[in-house]
């Protein structure tokens, strides 16, 4: 009931996007090129591929995070819906906030609980208490982290264990509704256990969110994925080798290389 | 044979252990001899009386008067200036940029540059071409251009501390910089800017040379920043050197200026424990 | 109901503008730079172009009232009491250091890193003082008058005693403690692995802080103001008292005019070019280091 008070506001319109041509340099170093890609509006699309393949970096451009990383190039196309995001007009903050990003290490803020959520919301101009109390709470609980720290939410985030931290950032990132997430190996760094809990959370935000994940684990890629894209390197280059719905790829890949990856034979 | 070199000390040993016994000799020699003789003038009285008889007799109200506002202007100017500089090197220019380079280089330079140096450049510069003889403006601005190499350096530190996961986190978030670098930033880097502003005020205090031809000799309380004010630090110069007789006052104020840097010293680790305390709490 | 209705993606400002706020404050710094060394040029000229550099060395003396700017005996002055200290201090402050890493039980050196901090801090009219009412006497017994070059050499290796110690220590807490793990699983004694694996494995980090001693040695003013006499003389012993550089500024800047004024602005020009060397040979030093 909570939970759909929060992702009411007409979710009809999710966006999606697609990626032209796109290729990221680190100086002069490609770490991918060309890749083209689409991304379904309300879709799971998982990332695979061996490590050092440029999944990170192709999850970095979607939101320009790259503009951080002096003497990266971009160069091709990203759209989100009509727009063209590569475009310098285009104001990456404001972008950041439709797209939010979840990281592989929980990097919560050195505030308490309460505040690393408000801390954003107040940021994007919701300044009245109730409001606040009353977003935070929902989302919380959308995260499954209400029950287990409404008493202490005024203490400290840095003493969270790493899955309650990792659950407290999807939530720092869904509290300002974006309307892409993009995820980097959120479970890598959680137990079994956890992991478990924030790849249910994950399933559930289908259908209200356009998600890109990254993931090493390719049993997790094919449990919530609707699409998977695998990523390979070729002569120390990143490159899209197959794309297409999670069924394809696992059960019927058009790529040697993907049949031998989703197999197990190598990477 | 393993016997033997248990029992016996080494020669490398004891040598050690000589230097740090003498060293510390030393400092207790120094600072018993100025607490000895000085804590027998230190009084209320001492405080908050006007020197009199050249600073034989009374005390040093009106000096201390002048050292704070000294600082005060040192620091007014300092601070911005530095957490700024600071603020651009370890946020927004690679190590390799040309422009950083060169404000790097720059620093490294004005930090070695000897404080009387200073001193000739703030006569020069402040006191004559700026046209404010010898004043308290002029006193802190020359300190100001001396401390601003340590701010700078432990304030871009301080910065450099604070983790990347920060930033990139509320980049993701969408929150612009000019936020993330007051709201995030800035409170997470504070302990390194104290550490800063401890040895700024530190070097402050202590400094004598750069101010003898800035902020000048007199005594009497400074009623505007463009008066003439004395230091603590020059007190205790002018009565060692230039009064005799001054000795018993001269060591009343250096245990002043010690009690004072202490002070500076103590207050800084407690501010630093206290926010870090608070950051976690709200 | 929507709470951001904000979609259009157009650039916010307020980054631009703090970035430019910033740029300016530094270069606001780097200007600061400018006009030190400005300044101090435009003061020496005058005497350069009317006495020209040679007559700073070749005058008979120095009495600028009178037109001879011989400041030899003053540059004597500053590289012996500079000289004397870091030769006393480099041996001092390595073994403080050397103590404090290796030697010292765990309270004492917790305790002695804390009284070289404190050392350092201590501001150089004290030790001047400290040093004229207690360290001149006791020479002045030996040898009078007792302000002299030995006195300077005295507390200036005092003063630069902490800054070369703590740079030492700096260098040697980067060495990894495993040397000493698998030297003394070798049979191998302290003393011997400090001297052929750490002092060799830190040596530009040492000569760094000699480097830095040896800035704030020449740059020094008021302990050796204090406590060396001030005579114009090129000394003979170690009990004469000299003038340095530095005291000859501060005790001439508040009656100098013109050429004699202008004369002392070439010693601070002296003083500036000598700290620049030394910077540039630290950091030359430092390169050295990162690729072999
Ligand atoms: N900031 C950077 N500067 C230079 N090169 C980088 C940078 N970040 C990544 N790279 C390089 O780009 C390539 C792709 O890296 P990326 O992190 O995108 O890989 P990844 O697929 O996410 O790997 P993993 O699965 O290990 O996380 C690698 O060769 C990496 O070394
Ligand atoms: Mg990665």
């Amino acid at each position: 009931m909570k939970k759909s008070q929060l992702t009411q506001n007409s979710r009809l319109s999710l966006p999606s996007m697609q990626t032209e041509r796109l290729s990221l340099y680190y100086g002069k170093k490609a770490a991918f090129t060309d890749v083209t890609m689409p991304i379904y509006s309300g879709k799971i699309t998982a990332l695979i591929g061996p490590s050092g393949c440029g999944k990170t970096s192709f999850l970095s451009c979607l939101n320009r995070l790259t503009d951080l990383i002096p003497h990266t190039k971009v160069v091709g196309s990203i759209r989100l819906d009509a727009v063209e995001i590569l475009n310098n007009r285009v104001d990456a903050i404001a972008l950041r906030r439709r797209v939010g990003t979840i990281f592989q290490k929980p990097n919560p803020f050195p505030f308490s609980i309460w505040k690393n959520l408000a801390f954003p919301l107040k940021e994007h101009g919701i300044k009245k208490r109730e409001q606040l109390d009353r977003l935070i709470e929902t989302t919380l609980q959308d995260v499954g982290l209400w029950s287990e720290v409404k008493d202490r939410l005024h203490t400290s985030a840095l003493f969270l264990s790493g899955g309650q931290k990792q659950r407290l950032c999807i939530a720092r990132a869904l509290v300002l509704q974006p309307e892409v997430l993009l995820l980097d190996e959120p479970c890598s760094a959680l137990d079994p256990i956890s992991s478990g809990v924030v790849e249910d959370l994950i399933a559930s935000l289908r259908g209200r969110y356009t998600v890109v994940i990254v993931t090493h684990n390719l049993a997790q890629a094919r449990r919530i994925g609707d699409y998977a894209a695998l990523f390979w390197v070729r002569a120390e280059v990143g490159r899209l080798i197959e794309y297409g719905t999670v069924e394809q790829i696992f059960t019927a890949p058009q790529q040697d290389l993907t049949a031998a990856y989703v197999n197990g034979i190598r990477g | 044979m393993g016997e033997k070199s248990k029992n016996q000390i080494s020669l490398p040993t004891f040598i050690v252990w000589a230097i740090a016994l003498s060293v510390t000799a030393v400092f207790c020699w120094i600072l018993g001899d100025i607490l000895w003789h000085g804590v027998g003038q230190l009084s209320w009285e001492f405080l908050t009386t006007e020197p009199r008889n050249a600073g034989r007799e009374g005390g040093i109200a009106p000096i201390l008067i002048s050292t704070c506002l000294i600082l005060a202007v040192c620091l007014a100017v300092s601070l911005p200036l530095s957490v700024g500089t600071a603020v651009l090197l370890a946020e927004f220019t690679t190590t390799e940029s040309r422009f950083g380079r060169l404000v790097r280089r720059s620093l490294d330079v004005l930090a070695g540059v000897p404080s009387i140096v200073f001193g000739l450049f703030g006569n020069a510069f402040f006191s004559i071409k700026l046209g404010l003889g010898f004043s308290i403006l002029s006193g802190g601005l020359t300190l100001a251009c001396m401390v601003l190499p340590i701010l700078i350096r432990s304030a871009e530190e301080g910065f450099r501390a604070v983790p990347t996961e920060y930033r990139l986190g509320a980049a993701a978030l969408g929150l612009s910089r000019t936020t993330t670098l007051w709201k995030l930033l800035l409170p997470a880097a504070t302990p390194g800017l104290v550490v800063g502003l401890v040895l700024g005020i530190g070097r402050a205090i202590a400094e004598t040379a750069a101010l003898i031809f800035t902020s000048g000799y007199v005594d009497r309380m400074p009623e505007s920043l463009l008066d003439s004010g004395r230091s603590l630090s020059i007190h205790i110069f002018d009565l060692s050197m230039n009064v005799a007789g001054g000795d018993a006052n001269a060591y009343a104020s250096a245990l002043v200026l010690l009690i004072l840097l202490l002070l500076v010293n103590g207050m800084a680790t407690w501010i630093a424990q206290f926010w870090l305390a608070r950051r976690i709490k709200s | 109901m929507t709470l951001f209705n904000n979609k259009n993606l157009s650039p916010s400002q307020s980054d631009l503008v703090l970035l430019w706020i910033l740029r300016g404050f530094a270069l606001l710094t780097g200007i600061i730079v400018v006009l030190i060394t400005a300044f101090l040029l435009l003061e020496a000229l005058p005497v350069l172009q009317q006495v020209g550099w040679l007559r700073f060395v070749s005058d008979p003396s120095w009495h600028p009232v009178q037109g001879f700017y011989n400041l030899m005996p003053m540059l004597w002055g500053s590289l012996l009491v500079t000289l004397g200290a870091v030769i006393l201090a480099a041996p001092l402050g390595i073994g403080s250091a050397i103590f404090c890493q290796y030697y010292a039980p765990p309270f004492f050196s917790g305790f002695y890193r804390q009284l070289i901090n404190l050392l350092a801090g201590i501001p150089s009219v004290v030790y001047g003082f400290w040093g004229l009412v207690v360290l001149v006497p006791l020479i002045g017994k030996l040898q009078p008058p007792g302000t002299s070059l030995l006195a300077g050499i005295a507390i200036l290796t005092l003063m630069i005693l902490p800054t070369i110690a703590l740079t030492a220590e700096a260098s040697f807490s980067e060495v990894p403690t495993e040397y000493f793990q698998g030297a003394a699983a070798l049979g191998i004694s302290r003393w011997a692995t400090i001297r052929s694996v750490v002092l060799p494995a830190t040596k530009s980090g040492l000569f760094t802080g000699l480097i830095l001693g040896t800035g704030r040695a020449i740059g020094e003013t008021m302990a050796v103001l204090m406590v060396c006499g001030n005579v114009v003389q090129t000394p003979t012993s170690i009990f004469d008292p000299i003038r340095t550089l530095t005291a000859n500024i501060a005790l001439e800047m508040a009656y100098a005019t013109g050429n004699h004024r202008s004369a002392l602005f070439v010693s601070g020009l002296l003083l500036m070019v000598a700290i620049a060397i030394l910077v540039a040979v630290a950091e030359g030093m430092s390169r050295r280091n990162i690729y072999g």
